[in-house]
C-alpha cells in the first residue's frame, strides 16, 4: 500500500497572505493611522455612552410625530417601489418575455437603478424636490423597486413552468397565463418581499432624515450636532424598539407565507 | 361512413433548430370518438407528436388540421380558438398547487372570455358549475375547495382530467398520463378516460409506455420510432411482432 502522500505546500497562499500583510501596513501607514489616538479618544466615547445611558424622557413627546413620518414615509416609499416592482419585474423574468433583447435591457436598467446607494438617492432628491419627507420617500420608492424588482423576478423564474403549458393548452393568452399560471405561484413571495423591504426601509428612513430627507433622522441629526446626547439615546432607544417590534410582526408574517 | 377526420396531420416533419429530427413525414387520420393510443420508445417523439397537434410545438414542414381547420397556419386568436377545443393531460398533472382544485378546474374556461374579465378572475356561475359538474365526473366532488397540493397523485390527475372537460373539448390529449401512477391509480384514471370517450364521444389521443394498457384500453395503436410512424392499425391487428419491432431497432414492419 501506498503511504498518504503529504500535504503539497501551499506557497501560493502563504505569498498572498504576506502581500496582503504588508499591504495593511502600507496603506495604514498612507492615510496617517494614528493606533494611540483612537485609544486616547476612548474616553470620550465612555463619557458619550454615559450620557446616551440617561435619555431625556422629557423630549419623547417631541420624537412621537417625527417617528410616525418616518414610518409614513417608509410605508409610502414601500407601496410605491413595489406597486412598480411588480409588472417590471415580469417584464424582465426570461420565462415569461423570450425576447432576448427587452429582458436585456430592462434587466441592465434596473441593475443599475440598484447599484445607486441610498444615500446618494436622498441627497439628489433632497436638491431637486427640496428638504423634507418627500425626497425620502422618493428615495425608499426607487431603493424598493430596485430591490423588490430583483428578488421577484428571481421569484417568477423559478416557477413550475407545468402550469403554464398548461393553461396554454386550454387556449389561454399571454395575459391569461400570468394571470392563472404565474402569478398564483408566486403572490406570496412577493407579499413577503414587500415586507422585507418594509423593514428595511424604516430601518433606512432614520438614517436618510439625516440628510433632510424628513423623519426622525431630521431629530437625530439636530440633537447630535447640540451634543445632546441624552436625546441621542432617547432616539436611538425609540428607533430600536420601534424597528424591533416591526422587524417581528413582520417576520412572523412572512414565515405565515411561505 | 364518410365522417371526417377530428385530426389530419398531412406529411408532417418537424426538424429540431440543432439539426436532431422529432418527426419525419407522418401521415394520420384521426376520426371522432376513437381512442388512439400512441407506443414507442422513450425519446422517439411520442410527446412530440402530442404538442405538434395543438401546436404547443410548431412543426416544420407539412400541415396539420384539427377538424378541418388548419392549426398550422392558424394566427392570434383563431389559433387559441382551437386550442380551446382540444383538452390536454400531462405526466405531472401541471396544476397549480397552491391553488384550490376548483380555481384549477375553472382555468380550463379561459378561453371563452375575453382578457380583461379573466385579469379580474370574473368566471360565470354557470362556469363555476360546469366545472362542479366536472369535478363530480371524476368522483371529487367533495375537493373541490381544497388546495391542489392536498391530493394524492391519482387524485391531481382526475382533476387535471376535470379541467380538461370543463373545456368541452372535442378533443383529448394525454401525455403520458399515467407514467407517474401506481398500477390501482393508473386503473382509475385509465377508466375515467375510456368512459370520457365512450360516454361524451371525445376523442383521445394518448401516449403510453406500456403495451399492456395500449391493449386493454385502445380502439387503434399508433406505433413510433425515430419519430417515424411504424405502425398504424387497430390494436387486434398488433401482434407480438409488431409490437417488438416497435420497440427495437429491428426492420421495418408494415402497419
Amino acid at each position: 500500500m501506498a503511504e498518504l502522500p503529504k500535504k503539497p505546500f501551499a506557497w501560493q497562499k502563504w505569498v498572498l497572505g504576506v502581500v496582503m500583510v504588508v499591504g495593511l501596513i502600507v496603506s495604514a501607514q498612507a492615510t496617517g493611522t494614528n493606533l494611540p489616538m483612537f485609544f486616547q479618544n476612548f474616553g470620550q466615547f465612555t463619557i458619550i455612552f454615559q450620557q446616551m445611558l440617561a435619555p431625556d424622557w422629557s423630549y419623547t413627546a417631541y420624537v412621537i410625530d417625527p417617528l410616525i413620518e418616518t414610518i409614513k414615509m417608509a410605508i409610502l416609499g414601500t407601496i410605491i417601489g413595489s406597486v412598480l416592482a411588480f409588472p417590471y419585474a415580469l417584464l424582465v423574468a426570461r420565462n415569461i418575455v423570450t425576447n432576448k433583447w427587452v429582458v436585456g435591457i430592462f434587466r441592465f436598467i434596473l441593475n443599475v437603478i440598484r447599484t445607486i446607494p441610498d444615500l446618494l438617492l436622498a441627497a439628489i432628491f433632497v436638491a431637486i424636490v427640496g428638504i423634507g419627507p418627500v425626497a425620502g420617500v422618493i428615495t425608499l420608492a426607487i431603493f424598493t423597486f430596485g430591490m423588490v424588482g430583483k428578488l421577484f423576478y428571481e421569484a417568477v423564474e423559478t416557477i413550475d413552468e407545468g402550469p403554464i403549458e398548461a393553461i396554454k393548452a386550454a387556449g389561454a393568452g399571454k395575459l391569461e397565463i400570468i394571470r392563472f399560471a404565474v402569478i398564483p405561484q408566486v403572490s406570496n413571495y412577493f407579499v413577503s418581499y414587500v415586507l422585507y423591504a418594509f423593514e428595511i426601509n424604516v430601518r433606512a428612513s432614520t438614517v436618510l432624515g439625516y440628510l433632510g430627507a424628513g423623519g426622525i433622522g431630521v431629530f437625530l441629526q439636530r440633537a447630535l450636532s447640540q451634543f445632546r446626547y441624552d436625546r441621542v439615546g432617547l432616539m436611538v432607544l425609540v428607533i430600536f424598539v420601534v424597528v424591533l417590534v416591526i422587524d417581528y410582526v413582520s417576520g412572523k408574517l412572512r414565515e405565515a407565507l411561505i | 361512413m364518410q365522417a371526417k377526420p377530428v385530426i389530419k396531420f398531412d406529411h408532417v416533419s418537424k426538424t429540431y433548430p440543432n439539426g436532431a429530427k422529432g418527426l419525419k413525414d407522418i401521415d394520420l387520420e384521426i376520426m371522432p370518438g376513437e381512442f388512439v393510443v400512441v407506443v414507442g420508445l422513450s425519446g422517439a417523439g411520442k410527446s412530440t407528436l402530442m404538442r405538434a397537434v395543438n401546436r404547443l410545438h410548431d412543426i416544420t414542414a407539412g400541415d396539420i388540421q384539427i377538424d378541418g381547420q388548419s392549426i398550422t397556419q392558424a394566427k392570434g386568436k383563431q389559433l387559441l380558438e382551437i386550442r380551446r377545443n382540444i383538452g390536454m393531460i400531462f405526466q405531472n398533472f401541471n396544476l397549480v398547487k397552491r391553488a384550490t382544485v376548483l380555481k384549477n378546474v375553472l382555468t380550463g374556461r379561459v378561453g371563452y372570455y375575453p382578457t380583461w374579465k379573466m385579469v379580474f378572475g370574473l368566471f360565470s356561475k354557470a362556469d363555476k358549475q360546469r366545472a362542479y359538474d366536472a369535478l363530480q365526473q371524476v368522483e371529487l366532488a367533495d375537493k373541490v375547495y381544497a388546495r391542489a397540493d392536498e391530493l394524492s397523485g391519482g387524485q391531481q390527475q382526475r382533476v387535471s382530467i376535470a379541467r380538461a372537460l370543463t373545456q368541452e373539448p372535442k378533443i383529448i390529449l394525454a401525455d403520458e398520463p399515467v407514467a407517474s401512477l401506481d398500477p390501482q391509480t393508473t386503473k382509475h384514471v385509465m377508466d375515467d378516460l375510456k368512459r370520457i370517450n365512450q360516454e361524451l364521444g371525445i376523442t383521445v389521443l394518448i401516449n403510453l409506455h406500456s403495451v399492456e394498457l395500449a391493449q386493454t384500453y385502445g380502439t387503434r395503436i399508433i406505433g413510433i420510432r425515430d419519430g417515424e410512424k411504424v405502425f398504424d392499425g387497430p390494436v387486434v391487428s398488433a401482434d407480438e411482432a409488431t409490437i417488438a419491432a416497435i420497440y427495437s431497432g429491428g426492420e421495418e414492419t408494415n402497419g
